[in-house]
């Protein structure tokens, strides 16, 4: 039996830790840690509501702009606002924009390197390179000149080091691509790594810059005037345009087309990484208001033990669904260690118990992680693309079937191949292609109106504090890339008093219940082969698959500030 | 290993043409202008690529996702041609034991040559735990990792000033980067900094070998001397007592000024209005709202944001400008002169305050 640690795990945002216990070659159980803390909803009490997107949206740099969504539509929820339909469409193409970019950044630059040797690409002949990228894609640019060029521009950084792709696991049997795949994985590397600052700036036209784009209680803040230089006007919308198109083209020739390439090599990882059996999403892109999810294009509800012909509801503001423990956290509850707590009653006294650092091992600690413990009427949940899509299927929304089907026809895998490592990273790309879709059709909505000037962007009703009622509440749900997010927050005399956060890396990465039940994380390493404990890298690709981020997952919460006496600050 | 950029770019069949070219654009691209170019060209013929390691505390990782944004010169080329990444939990490809090992063989090899780039505030209540990696403190790594260093450098405000984990009441006692190393640290501020501000200031660095020139707050002054309000496009209506009112309004439309609404640009040093971000796409104040002030020490408790400047304590002559919006063309002025003098004696007042604290400590 040995316990191997992955401390730090790279390519996620955030500081994670992993330990596995592997015996006879095989994971038999994990601990998943998050190791950093910054205290984030102490610090938003007794701020100005309105002001809370712009901390709250500091939770995160990688899916910027989600909290930031999650906190603008909390107070609006408190408060009463309805945006106007032209400001929801920028947010929908504001939020539609970040799931192809941050999908497609995951799976290159975060997810690819687990399964793309790339010093092997070095042994690829550039022109079969060519002939089979041309096979499944018609991009423009795959062809024997590109690939002999990334090549020799790969061989001569080789000679010089490294760098980024020092000390990898390259060489171990668990990379199966031809040096072709590789070459053209590598290759589109490069290329995305380079397109990816250009989608980003549909953020900078309507938010002023990214990462961290502006948002707005009542709206957004651009203002659209096709007359006037300032405003949003035909030039801009243009910019738009021309990078909503380019975007198409790198999602559809590019992303897909290599996703679906390099998962045909690995189709054993259908088998392993599954995980949990129940799946959450809040569902995304409202289309006649936040207070309407049935016009949701991603619908809301939950799926048990992976049973696709039911659908059950999610209700946020019910105190006995969604509920945190702490009972592996480093916290402390006044009702004991294991209760669990809605949002909007919860209270939360930072409490490490760990070992004093430097440490080598958690093992031995009841508590061992900086993540609370979410739960669904008691049942751990998956949450992110898959989760979202399984909904979706589930529900019937024949567009996300079809797509499904299609796919795993591509694949010749059964549907059972969802449950997997390779299930949740190519629901992902579903996820990109979808979004790519809704993003062009947003945008067309978009111009419409500009066309027939609707183009109010605020709704300022309710702006001043002096309108808003002596007591407020409210919850905002968004389904960011990585999953289900939430913001509970309660409003008292103009001021925040209390503000809870529960994010996908929350759900999927925090460590066991009071009942000692697995969250995704670990539930989903168990089982999975590990050839070489020397280097895991079957660990890192079911981790990767959920693409972490734990900067979201750790925070600190305390209401009225009635527990500060007993904080151990200093 | 040892290659000169000169040398590597033969290697790839580059021509000196080729090579020359590169070496404007990169002298450019460093803020130096063309009379810099035979600089940069010798730089680049001696120098090797200079081993840089990223370091990644208590922050939200937007700094390394701006960096990536970067156009002048694209993040690929810098990754493969100007510096040699050896560390960065965002990207590396390594994990676990393989990471700590690319971060100490890095050190071991180039000691006294290396140069530190750190994302993220550093916790220091408690014994260091509110930030662990490896089991280690983040404290603990920063100081082996900048103990021999070439250059230090603290990207975005968490490094630089402590940013949102700082803000009161500063749970983990989240510590800028400046405080905890014993040496000069190059503070380049904002939430995050500016992609091309960041790839000029590891280019003024690794191509000349320089620090660029500071202010007296570690920032570089090509980039953090001049405020957001003083290079902002719409300054003019400012002058002329245009100011938005609510957003969305008929103003807003017009691109009038966002005083009203709560900028904080009059007292925000930072080249968001001529550098512009996202290749120049657009910035904050171009969108339709104010700015925020992110580049600033302590910015997140200077609000409420959608307070306007005038109304804060100390700022009461700041009311002059105020005023402006409803007696065009009386106070417009006396307004401008007042609000120009308040905001430099502030900023004088933020530096002593700084050096202060800093006697205090030493």
């Amino acid at each position: 039996m040995a316990r191997v640690v992955v401390d730090p795990v790279t390519r996620i945002e955030g500081h994670l830790r992993i330990e596995a216990v592997v015996e006879n070659g095989v994971i038999t159980d994990a601990f998943s840690a998050g190791t950093m803390i910054r205290g984030l909803e102490k610090i938003l009490i007794g701020r100005d509501p309105r002001d809370a997107w712009a901390i709250t949206e500091r939770v995160c740099g990688v899916c910027t702009t989600v909290h930031a969504l999650a906190s603008v539509r909390s107070v609006e929820d408190a408060l009463g606002i309805a945006v106007p339909p032209t400001a929801e469409l920028i947010r929908n193409i504001m939020m539609a924009t970040l799931y192809v970019q941050d999908h497609v950044v995951h799976f290159y630059h975060l997810h690819a390197l687990d399964w793309v040797d790339i010093v092997n690409a070095l042994k690829a002949d550039p022109k079969k390179a060519a002939e089979l990228a041309q096979s499944f894609s018609k991009w423009d640019k795959n062809t024997p000149a590109y690939f002999s060029s990334v090549q020799d521009k790969i061989k001569s950084f080789a000679a010089s080091g490294l760098g980024i792709f020092a000390n990898g696991y390259w060489g171990h049997p668990a990379y199966k691509l031809p040096p072709e795949v590789n070459l053209i994985a590598v290759a589109h590397y490069l290329d995305a790594l380079e397109w990816q600052k250009e989608i980003v700036k549909i953020h900078a036209v309507f938010g002023g810059k990214n990462p961290h784009p502006n948002y707005l209680v009542g709206g957004v803040p651009c203002s659209i005037d096709a007359d006037e230089v300032a405003a949003i006007n035909s030039e801009r919308l243009n910019l738009v345009a021309r990078l909503i198109s380019q975007a198409d083209e790198f999602v559809n020739q590019v992303y897909i087309p290599d996703l679906l390439a390099v998962a045909s090599f690995y189709k054993d990882w259908a088998k392993w990484g599954g995980g949990l059996k129940n799946y959450l999403s809040y569902g995304e892109y409202p289309t006649k208001g936040y207070g309407q999810p049935e016009s949701f294009k991603y619908p809301r509800g939950v799926v048990l033990n992976r049973d696709l012909s039911h659908v059950y509801p999610v209700n946020p503001r019910d105190s006995q669904e969604i509920k945190e423990y702490i009972a592996s956290s480093w916290y402390s509850y006044d009702g004991g260690n294991d209760v669990g707590i809605h949002p909007w009653a919860g209270e939360t006294k930072i409490n490490y118990t760990g070992p004093k650092p430097p440490f080598e091992t958690l093992e031995g600690f009841a508590k061992y992680s900086f993540l609370k413990t979410p739960r669904w009427k008691e049942n751990p949940m998956e949450v992110g693309p898959l989760a979202r899509l399984l909904v979706a299927y589930a529900s019937g929304h024949t567009d996300v079937q079809e797509l499904v089907k299609d796919t795993l026809g591509k694949l010749s895998v059964p549907v059972d191949a969802l449950f997997s490592t390779l299930g949740r990273t190519a629901a992902r790309g579903l996820d990109a292609a979808l979004a790519m879709i809704w993003l062009k059709e947003f945008f067309a909505e978009l111009m419409g109106r500009v066309k027939t000037r609707e183009t109010s962007t605020f709704n300022g009703e309710r702006w001043e504090p002096k309108s808003w009622p002596a007591e407020a509440e409210g919850v905002g749900l968004v389904e960011a890339p990585r999953g289900s997010l939430a913001h509970w927050i309660k409003i008292k005399d103009g001021k925040i008093d209390n503000y809870q956060l529960v994010v996908p890396t929350t759900w999927n990465g925090s460590p066991r219940d009071a009942k000692g039940q697995r969250s995704s994380f670990e539930a989903s390493l168990i089982g999975t082969p590990v050839a070489n404990i020397e280097m895991p890298v079957e660990i890192i690709r079911t981790i990767h698959s959920f693409d972490p981020c734990l900067a979201c997952a750790v925070h600190l919460y305390d209401p009225q500030g009635k527990h500060l006496h007993q904080v151990s600050f200093e | 290993m040892g290659l000169s950029i000169w040398q590597s770019m033969q290697q790839k069949g580059y021509s000196r043409r080729d090579f020359l070219q590169f070496c404007a654009a990169a002298a450019t691209a460093a803020g130096l202008g063309q009379s810099a170019v035979g600089q940069v060209v010798s730089a680049f013929e001696k120098k090797e690529k200079p081993a840089v390691v990223w370091m990644h505390f208590q922050e939200c990782t937007c700094c390394s996702e701006s960096f990536i944004r970067s156009s002048h010169p694209i993040v690929v080329d810098a990754l493969l041609d100007v510096l040699s990444l050896n560390y960065t939990e965002t990207l590396m490809a390594a994990s676990g034991f393989q990471a700590e090992k690319s971060l100490n063989d890095t050190i071991k090899n180039n000691k006294g040559k290396y140069i530190v780039l750190v994302e993220g505030a550093v916790p220091t209540k408690d014994g260091g735990v509110y930030c662990m990696i490896g089991g280690k403190t983040a404290e603990s790594i920063l100081q082996t990792v900048a103990a021999d260093a070439a250059a230090v450098v603290a990207w975005g405000s968490c490094a630089s000033n402590g940013c949102v984990q700082a803000a009161k009441p500063n749970p983990t006692g989240a510590t800028p980067i400046h405080k905890l190393v014993d040496k000069p640290v190059i503070n380049v501020p904002g939430c995050p900094p500016i992609a091309d501000v960041m790839m000029a200031v590891v280019t003024h660095l690794l191509v000349l070998g320089q620090v660029p020139a500071l202010d007296s707050l570690g920032r570089p002054k090509e980039f953090y001397g001049r405020r957001v309000h003083d290079t902002c496009y719409r300054r003019p209506n400012y002058d002329a007592g245009l100011f938005v009112e609510s957003f969305d309004d008929e103003n807003a439309r017009k691109g009038y000024c966002l005083y009203k609404m709560g900028c904080r640009g009059p007292v925000t040093y930072n080249a968001c209005s001529v550098v512009k971000w996202n290749e120049g796409t657009s910035y904050p104040i171009q969108s339709g709202h104010g700015c925020i002030g992110c580049s600033e020490e302590g910015f997140w408790d200077n609000g409420p944001f959608y307070q306007h400047l005038a109304s804060f304590p100390g700022f009461g002559i700041e009311s002059t400008a105020d005023t402006v919006g409803t007696v065009v063309g009386i106070a417009t002025v006396a307004g401008v002169a007042a609000h120009a003098v308040v905001t430099n004696i502030r900023k004088r007042s933020v530096i002593a305050e700084v050096h202060a604290e800093d006697q205090k400590e030493s």
